[in-house]
């Protein structure tokens, strides 16, 4: 166990220096000047540019750049955003929470959804149940969820006008963030005691449809395997024995089977983190939603260096970090993974 | 593709009857091929089949809606846009660009993936360490931000939407081969053409691929989902191809701002991206259970 701990983080310092100087080099592969896009009309200075791009680093060697950025990111600085002039790393926390909020609500109805039917379509094998289930699940899983998310917005905002279009809040409501999601800090006291639970009412309705949008394919896999790996341990001996021993059906198939069958499907769920990322980034462009999906594709739109930079640095680092996790707490599970 | 090489072994090839028996009993599976086979035809015989110049304005038909609502006719069986284009025809021409794309995403994706997989997997030590160090970088990344940030080096268009996307793709296929490779280069055979003294190259591509295509094979089909769907987010994101080259990704895109007053200008592109991507994975997936020995009863 040690020994596969130490290979994984011994693989993880290279992947993360490789993935620092991907985006180091892809941001400046970007076409246009990011003085000039700051200095805008007044470029036409030479003076002024000359003192600028050396105010912003960008006169140094690309090796004496990349060791700045590195140093900085270990720090915590990762640079301030050219349009916003703010921290890169503080509007990334600002916007991450709005992420979060969607990922995690996402999750759970992907799970809470995918989870059950699953299960029926591995007891009910082959039957029509599983067909239908797993067409279900195989159209889910071809969506493109951009275009998933318009039509939710066509049924429940525009035909039913059961839902907002877009955004994360409505504007009637001022919210002070405390844990940055809305639907808990919509429900402090203070924010009760002044307008009751409409404002936890419109945090909610806003978040519904893009949560929908978000886990639908999450959903899809997680049905998935929670089939296939269901019909693997309903084969099992123990669950013959367990059958055999006279347990009910549903003890068998909840306490026997399913937490055995769990444990792929919690590594799956575990994995998803980075396919989460693609889902915001394609659901908060639709949405409005004010996460670090649609702050990244503005800034990519903008040519904001720094913001991209540190942004997909940040992002990658995660994902990384927490496949590392995810591996590591499997092999703690499963002996037979520690290769 | 796949169903090309399917095509190929027309004879009464033992195998092939065995793969076909499995596979035409997946009802899921044949749907898949049947709908891939339709999609193919309407991109080659595009030119033909559509009523009008996908590109064609006409100021006097705009937004007309489609033959079943109100007001539509069959002049315009699924109505037009904004700027009075047929959205059938431009639908038709569509599938020859999102064909070509999966297409040509497979193709980049799956020779570069194959090399490095096979080098990976054959040599092993520093090449095998290097190559995953590098898989691994590429995988970090989500996927649609990876080829967002490589598009938007690149400049947005077609051509580099796939470049884009395929690099997105790659590792997937590295790691299939690598895993098939590393599963046979100790087998004996290998070992036998070895002492025959064949070229490292020769073996790899010669004696080991052939042993591993059939997972490779149902990637491939994978890969055109995935490609047909990542372009056309590309797409949708402005990214990808530029108006008025009919995608739909672009298609959709362009109409998102009529989608209350006009939302079948919405709903066909998306539909049309659904069911090609759902046809590919329908096909893919009843592929690896024909293909794969574990399941047969």
């Amino acid at each position: 166990m040690i020994r596969f701990l130490f290979s994984k983080l011994g693989d993880l310092l290279p992947t993360l220096i490789g993935i620092s100087i991907l985006s180091f080099v892809l941001v400046r592969l970007v076409p246009g000047d990011p003085v000039m896009l700051l200095l805008g009309e007044r470029g036409a200075d030479p003076q002024v540019y000359a003192e600028m791009r050396s105010s912003m680093g960008l006169d140094l060697p690309m090796w004496k750049q990349y060791f700045h950025f590195i140093t900085g990111a270990l720090q915590g600085d990762l640079g301030n955003s050219i349009i916003s002039k703010r921290p890169v790393v503080t509007e990334f926390f600002d916007r991450f929470p709005a992420t979060l909020e969607l990922g995690v609500v996402a999750l759970i109805f992907a799970i809470v959804i995918g989870i059950p039917l699953g299960i029926i379509a591995a007891v009910k094998r082959n039957s029509f149940y599983d067909y239908f289930l797993m067409g279900g699940s195989l159209l889910g899983y071809s969506m493109p969820i951009f275009w998933w998310g318009l039509i939710l917005i066509l049924i429940f905002s525009v035909h039913f006008g059961l839902t907002p279009v877009s955004g994360r809040m409505s504007v009637m409501y001022y919210i002070e963030p405390w844990s940055g999601f809305m639907l808990i800090d919509t429900l402090t006291r203070e924010v009760r005691e002044l307008d009751g639970l409409a404002p936890f009412r419109s945090a909610l309705s806003h978040l519904i449809l893009p949560a929908i949008a978000m886990g639908t394919i999450p959903l899809a896999v997680i049905a998935r395997m929670t089939r296939s790996s269901m019909l693997e341990v309903l084969g099992e001996d123990y669950i013959r024995t367990a059958k055999a021993k006279g347990l009910t059906r549903f003890r068998t198939i909840a306490v026997h089977a399913l937490r055995n069958a769990l444990i792929p499907i919690v590594t799956i769920v575990g994995l998803m983190f980075g396919s989460i990322i693609t889902g915001a980034i394609l659901t908060e462009t639709i949405f409005s939603w004010p996460g670090i999906g649609r702050w990244l594709v503005a800034s990519i739109n903008a040519r904001d260096y720094p913001v991209i930079q540190g942004g997909v640095l940040f992002i990658a680092t995660m994902i990384v970090l927490i496949n590392v996790i995810v591996d590591l707490a499997y092999a703690v599970v499963n002996p037979k993974m520690r290769g | 593709m796949a169903q090309v090489i399917a095509l190929e072994e027309k004879g009464p090839d033992p195998f092939f009857v065995e793969f076909w028996q499995h596979f035409k009993q997946n009802r899921g599976a044949v749907a898949g091929l049947a709908l891939i086979i339709a999609f193919v035809a309407i991109a080659i015989l595009a030119p033909l089949l559509a009523p009008y110049d996908p590109t064609l304005l006409q100021q006097d038909a705009l937004r007309l809606p489609p033959v079943w609502s109100d007001g539509g006719s069959w002049q315009y069986a699924l109505g037009t846009d904004d700027v009075g284009r047929d959205i059938l025809s431009r639908l038709i021409h569509g599938a020859r660009i999102s064909m070509g794309i999966g297409f040509a995403v497979v193709v980049l994706s799956l020779t570069s993936g194959l090399f490095l997989g096979l080098f990976a997997g054959y040599y092993g030590g520093i090449i095998d360490r290097l190559i995953m160090r590098f898989i691994d970088i590429l995988m970090a990344f989500p996927s649609i931000l990876l080829a967002i940030t490589v598009v938007s080096v690149m400049g947005p268009g077609i051509s580099n939407a796939i470049i884009a996307v395929a690099i997105v793709a790659i590792p997937n296929f590295t790691r299939i081969v690598r895993a098939s490779v590393m599963a046979e280069r100790k087998k004996q055979y290998v070992m036998a053409s070895k002492t025959f003294g064949a070229s490292d190259l020769r073996i790899m591509l010669f004696e080991i691929l052939p042993n591993c295509l059939a997972p490779l094979i149902v990637q491939a089909t994978l890969g055109f989902s995935d490609g047909i769907l990542n372009a056309a987010a590309l797409g949708f994101l402005g990214l990808g191809a530029q108006a008025p080259t009919p995608e739909w990704g672009t298609m959709l895109a362009d109409s998102r701002p009529f989608i209350e007053s006009s939302p079948w200008m919405v709903t066909l592109p998306g539909l049309c991206i659904l069911f090609s991507v759902l046809g590919f994975n329908l096909f893919g997936d009843g592929l690896r259970d024909a293909l794969d020995p574990r399941l047969k009863k």
